[in-house]
């Protein structure tokens, strides 16, 4: 088979060796709490800003990996990194304790995607044996960078979604376990026209969409060819937009249909409105969750499509539409 | 689909405000801080029966922003907040609430930069329009004065 097809890459030597992931309390209270491999009693992590504790969980999802799988830094040959804040300055601060390569990456909340996509190309390439690709988000610094003070009384719009707290490392490997990329579909910047900026959902499903649809032609696959296709963070309505574009286009999402968001949080929790959203989203339930569950034998093909909004605070301000970007990354039990 | 017709297609799928129900819990609670205000003031009252009316206002006023200081430091105001919405925003407490609360978000950047920089971030279109409408009024008392009768 070729190597590209459209916007798809096809790979054979891509492994996901391991991974590690840390969550907030919150998170830990929903349906995935027991797959983390550790929750934070305290989201301030006994720092002295919610910056700090960001920082200080993402060194840790990677301390924790590279405690898991035993390797040394030198050992791994890039690190590629990102998250919400500013300047990415979580990742850039976490990768300074460690002596090992590093490349920043922005993509909003489908910053994971783009990480794997890269670091699946650098493996692939026969450039790299292993790589680190990571990103966290954490909702106390997520509200400052993008909405309000926290002890601001305000109501929360309905449509608002709730940043998760966390931080997730993976390791890609030329070599090591049966899980495997397969392929990924990079995504194009979408923009239909939304400006609202808690209207998240609807302004990512279409570039969701879009990647998905280029993701299934490109590879003459069908929708039930994956047991699990989880969108990262569209929220409930979001997700239901999604189906409904889906729809329109002709491919019927059913049960193996997801969204990390709408799933990530315990559905009591009023909080929260449409679900779990940031970098760290579709992250956690991937490092955490689905990849656990891969091991287990429960899914063997998996279509991870984290999405990200690309706002700023300003261009919101500024009365712009919000584009959004979507990247597939096909995983499978060999 | 053009833009246009997805703008269309979001107002139907996507869930809205809802109103009434909003507007029940803002209507209750700005009520009921109102009520709090109207208590405070009766018990100066008993207190010092001798403050004028103006005292007595302003020191209702500092009392109610006392205590939404101490409800904004203890995380308290924000949970009220949000059930309430309009009800904590349009009284003097949410003007509280909302210069303090950037206060305490910004203090890891230090006072100067942090704080007092940020302090009125949200509070400061209010004091714009509130300061800009009074001198508009006072021109305007100024050239009908005699029509107000002096």
């Amino acid at each position: 088979m070729d190597k590209k097809q459209g916007a798809t890459l096809f790979f054979n030597n891509v492994y996901v060796a391991s991974t590690s992931s840390i969550a907030g309390e919150k998170e830990g209270e929903g349906p995935f709490g027991k797959y983390f491999d550790s929750l934070l009693k305290k989201d301030e992590l006994g720092t002295k800003s919610f910056e700090l504790a960001e920082i200080r969980m993402h060194t840790y999802a990677i301390k924790h990996l590279l405690f898991k799988t035993k390797l040394a830094p030198e050992e791994v040959d890039c690190l590629l990194m990102g998250d919400l804040l500013d300047e990415i300055v979580g990742s850039s601060y976490s990768a300074r304790e460690f002596a090992i390569p590093f490349l920043g990456l922005y993509n909003a909340c489908a910053t994971f995607g783009e990480a794997l996509a890269i670091g699946s190309v650098f493996i692939e390439s026969g450039f790299m044996q292993r790589v680190i690709c990571s990103t966290s988000s954490h909702f106390s610094t997520a509200e400052r960078q993008f909405r309000f003070p926290l002890e601001l009384g305000s109501q929360r719009p309905p449509l608002s979604q709730w940043t998760v707290t966390g931080a997730g490392a993976t390791l890609l490997a030329s070599s090591g376990g049966d899980i495997k990329i397969s392929c990924v579909t990079i995504g194009k910047v979408i923009d239909f026209g939304v400006t609202d900026a808690d209207d998240m959902g609807a302004a990512m499903a279409p570039s969701a969409r879009d990647t998905l649809i280029n993701h299934l032609k490109d590879t003459k696959r069908k929708l039930d060819y994956y047991d699990m296709i989880a969108t990262g963070d569209l929220g409930k309505a979001g997700a239901k937009m999604f189906k409904l574009l889906m729809q329109q286009e002709g491919y019927t999402l059913g049960d193996n249909y997801q969204d990390c968001g709408a799933i990530i949080f315990d559905r009591e929790d009023s909080d929260v409105m449409q679900g779990g959203s940031g970098t760290s989203c579709s992250n956690i339930v991937f490092n955490g969750f689905l990849y656990k569950k891969m091991l287990e034998g429960v899914y063997k093909k998996i279509l991870l499509l984290p999405t990200g909004a690309l706002l700023s605070k300003t261009s919101t301000l500024q009365k712009q539409t919000i584009p959004a970007v979507a990247h597939a990354i096909a995983i499978e039990v060999k | 689909m053009d833009k246009k017709e997805y703008a269309k297609l979001v107002r139907k799928v996507m869930p809205k405000t809802q109103h009434l129900k909003t507007m029940i819990a803002a209507f209750v609670t700005g009520g009921a801080i109102c009520m709090v205000g109207q208590g405070i003031s009766d018990i100066l009252m008993l207190i010092f029966p001798n403050l004028s009316e103006d005292n007595l206002s302003m020191f209702t006023l500092i009392t109610l922003i006392t205590i939404t200081g101490i409800l904004t430091g203890f995380g308290v105001y924000d949970k009220f907040g949000s059930f309430a919405g309009a009800g904590s925003v349009i009284p003097i407490t949410g003007f509280a609430n909302s210069v303090i609360s950037p206060a305490i978000e910004h203090n890891s950047e230090g006072i100067v930069l942090g704080i007092c920089d940020n302090m009125f971030k949200i509070a400061g279109p209010v004091i714009v329009f509130g300061t800009s409408a009074s001198i508009v009024l006072g021109f305007i008392v100024l050239i009908f004065r005699g029509a107000f009768g002096g």
